[in-house]
């Protein structure tokens, strides 16, 4: 991953370009092998993904894209992340703040189950609500009984989405703001500022393109999510659909313009989240230092 | 501000980083904590900050409580041991930081506050880089922007951690004398953390010794250097040289022999002389005196630094000569401490 880029670090890469003995052969057929596998695996599905949207021409493309279930799909997505990431923005801070600066029992234990969503399969988060909030569970006829549907509505597909993301901005701010340490935060409270100031003037600019980075995955996270949304979400078209879910019916429909054509929307994120990504590597990388889980 | 420091104890997870230590700091004095490293000077510092809380004991500002008051309340500058600068703003916007955060109504208007920042600057001489960013600042520029930084809030007290502790030797010396003007200029009670006895004893008009969590002795320059109240404050202040010897009769006794030193006071059995190798008498004949065999000598810019062995359990003992003095290699030489001080043997 793009790291750091200090002195000492491109002097440790020019010694260890004169210290490693691979010949070239070896580096050709490494290099090779690596494009190939991204060529064959990812660039040549994302080609795919737009030639078939387009392939019988712009009108049919845009037209499927008009399909009034699509755009409820595309507004529930929207909906879906739009709640799901600030919330995930608050919790990573607050979780980041806790672990970087202060001292407390427990703590590893808190790393953990922020890391959690990243090695459970996202079906199982997904059944874990169901468990939760289903009609034979204790919670979901009791929450029935007051008008609140939880499973199968958009509140169900919120929290399964927040469930399988919010390990992405606490991740990318842990490291970063463990570097920083409570040195300036510390200067900020003995020159008079409250916990607000020192947070708003202080921590917020020291963390921001960290900040940025971790919303942007989390981000591209939420409004792409399938498994865990799948479980809850009923598959109720023009309700509960979310654009990926969207996508498979479609597809299972044999409708493949529209399937494909919805399924752009979302390789395009992608590659936005991508560009971002990369910008923000090339002119913040040492603002955002730290190790990278994912 | 008078700051009391009243049998204040700190523990961190139940280690002791300071035991019962007590210390009157007068209004507008500028005093040094020196002691090696973790001895707990940081600690302390922190402590009068309100950075931390006591485990046990009180901190007062002038007749005030202030244990329980926070580090916002307290009204103090602190200058970090790594300066702290914020990178994000320019020098001007982290002079005036602590301004810009007041509440409301004795918040200086912007005009003001950059005014202010300005002047700070001129203080700490500076003037014209207010737009710079502290990555823009040499080390020395850092540290004197910390302390406009800290002065900006007309503290009460000034507490600075090793302010000069990651500058070269000759920024060091200049910043030295600089802080003395500037502290002599605004009246500022002043705390400042060091390792550096030299620095130390230049500046402040009285020196705390901390050693192990404690305090071992307060005292001008020249009451701690010239009598030291502990073995441990001998050595760690400047140069001591250390005999073990045996008390008895009122007499100073090596190897069964007095060497001339009377203590009508201590009491008989083992204990250890202190002295300064240059703070010696240099005999011709020897009645009552520390007579050695050269071992080894080396230059010393301008003296002479020799070992001497002596006694039947060949002691080493280190002593300073004129230059011009004579002693080669295996000669003998004779001395006595002209200035002393004997400690019992620790148990
Ligand atoms: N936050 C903390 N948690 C646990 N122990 C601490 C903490 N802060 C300090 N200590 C311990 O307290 C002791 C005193 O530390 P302190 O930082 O005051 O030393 P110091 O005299 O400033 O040393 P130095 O010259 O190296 O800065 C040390 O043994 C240190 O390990
Ligand atoms: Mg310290």
């Amino acid at each position: 991953m793009a790291d750091f880029v200090s002195t000492a670090s491109l002097h440790a890469e020019k010694n260890r370009a004169t210290a490693t003995t691979e010949s070239r052969a070896t580096r050709w057929v490494l290099l090779a092998l690596a494009f190939g596998f991204i060529a064959l695996f990812l660039l040549l599905p994302l080609i795919l993904v737009f030639a078939e949207a387009l392939k019988r021409g712009v009108g049919p493309y845009l037209e499927a894209l008009g399909d009034s279930d699509t755009l409820s799909a595309i507004r529930l997505t929207l909906l879906v992340a739009a709640i799901s990431v600030p919330l995930n923005l608050i919790f990573g801070i607050a979780a980041a703040w806790a672990i970087a600066k202060f001292e407390f029992k427990g703590k590893a234990f808190l790393i953990t189950l922020i890391d959690l969503p990243f090695s459970v399969s996202p079906v199982i988060s997904g059944l874990v609500y169901v468990l939760l909030f289903g009609s034979s569970s204790l919670l979901g006829p009791w929450l029935k009984s007051y008008g609140i549907e939880i499973l199968f509505a958009v509140p169900g597909i919120v929290l399964a989405t927040v469930f399988v993301t919010f390990p992405f901005v606490a991740r990318e701010l842990i490291p970063l703001m463990q570097e920083q340490g409570t040195g300036d935060e510390e200067a900020a409270l003995s020159l008079g500022a409250n916990g607000w100031q020192a947070f708003w003037y202080v921590t917020l600019p020291n963390i921001k393109w960290g900040l940025l980075y971790g919303v942007l995955l989390c981000n591209a996270r939420a409004m792409g999510e399938f498994g865990a949304v799948s479980v809850v979400s009923g598959h109720i078209r023009g309700l509960t659909n979310t654009m990926p879910l969207h996508v498979e019916i479609l597809y299972n429909e044999y409708n493949a313009v529209a399937a494909f054509a919805v399924a752009s929307l979302l390789a395009g994120l992608a590659l936005v989240t991508l560009v971002l990504k990369t910008i923000l590597e090339i002119h913040y990388g040492h603002a955002i230092a730290g190790s990278r889980g994912h | 501000m008078d700051v009391r420091v009243a049998n204040v104890r700190k523990e961190f997870d139940r280690f002791p980083a300071l035991h019962d230590v007590s210390l009157d700091i007068r209004s507008g004095e500028l005093i040094a904590l020196l002691g090696p490293s973790g001895s707990g000077k940081t600690t302390l510092l922190r402590l009068i900050a309100g950075l931390e809380t006591p485990t046990r004991g009180a901190i007062y500002f002038g007749d005030e409580d202030a244990s329980h008051r926070t580090i916002q309340e307290r009204n103090v500058g602190f200058v970090f041991q790594h300066y702290a600068l914020f990178r994000h703003m320019t020098v001007a916007d982290n002079i005036g930081f602590g301004l810009k955060v007041r509440p409301g109504a004795t918040r200086p208007p912007k005009v003001e506050i950059r005014k202010r920042a300005r002047e700070l600057l001129d203080l700490v001489q500076l003037s014209g880089l207010e737009d710079r960013y502290p990555a823009q600042l040499s080390g020395g520029q850092r540290q004197r922007v910390a302390l406009a930084r800290a002065m900006a809030i007309e503290p009460k007290v000034l507490l600075l951690d090793e302010p000069f502790g990651a500058l070269d030797a000759q920024v060091r010396r200049e910043l030295r004398r600089w802080l003395r003007d500037i502290h002599d200029a605004t009246g500022h009670t002043t705390v400042f953390v060091t390792h550096d006895q030299e620095e130390a004893l230049e500046l402040a008009d009285r020196v705390v010794v901390m050693s192990q969590g404690r305090i071992e002795q307060v005292g001008t320059a020249d009451e701690v250097y010239d009598t030291p109240n502990s073995p441990f404050v001998y050595g760690f202040i400047g140069d001591s040289s250390s005999v073990p010897v045996k008390i008895e009769a009122g007499q100073v006794w090596i190897d069964e022999r007095p060497i001339g030193l009377s203590v009508p006071a201590a009491s008989n059995g083992d204990a250890t002389l202190y002295f300064r190798p240059h703070d010696v008498e240099l005999l011709d004949g020897c009645s009552g005196c520390i007579a050695g065999t050269v071992v080894a000598s080396r230059r010393v810019a301008g003296t002479r630094r020799v070992e001497l062995e002596f006694g039947g359990h060949q002691q080493r003992v280190e002593i300073e000569l004129p230059v011009e003095h004579p002693a080669a290699q295996k000669s003998r030489v004779a001395f006595r401490p002209r200035r002393w001080k004997i400690f019992p043997q620790e148990a």
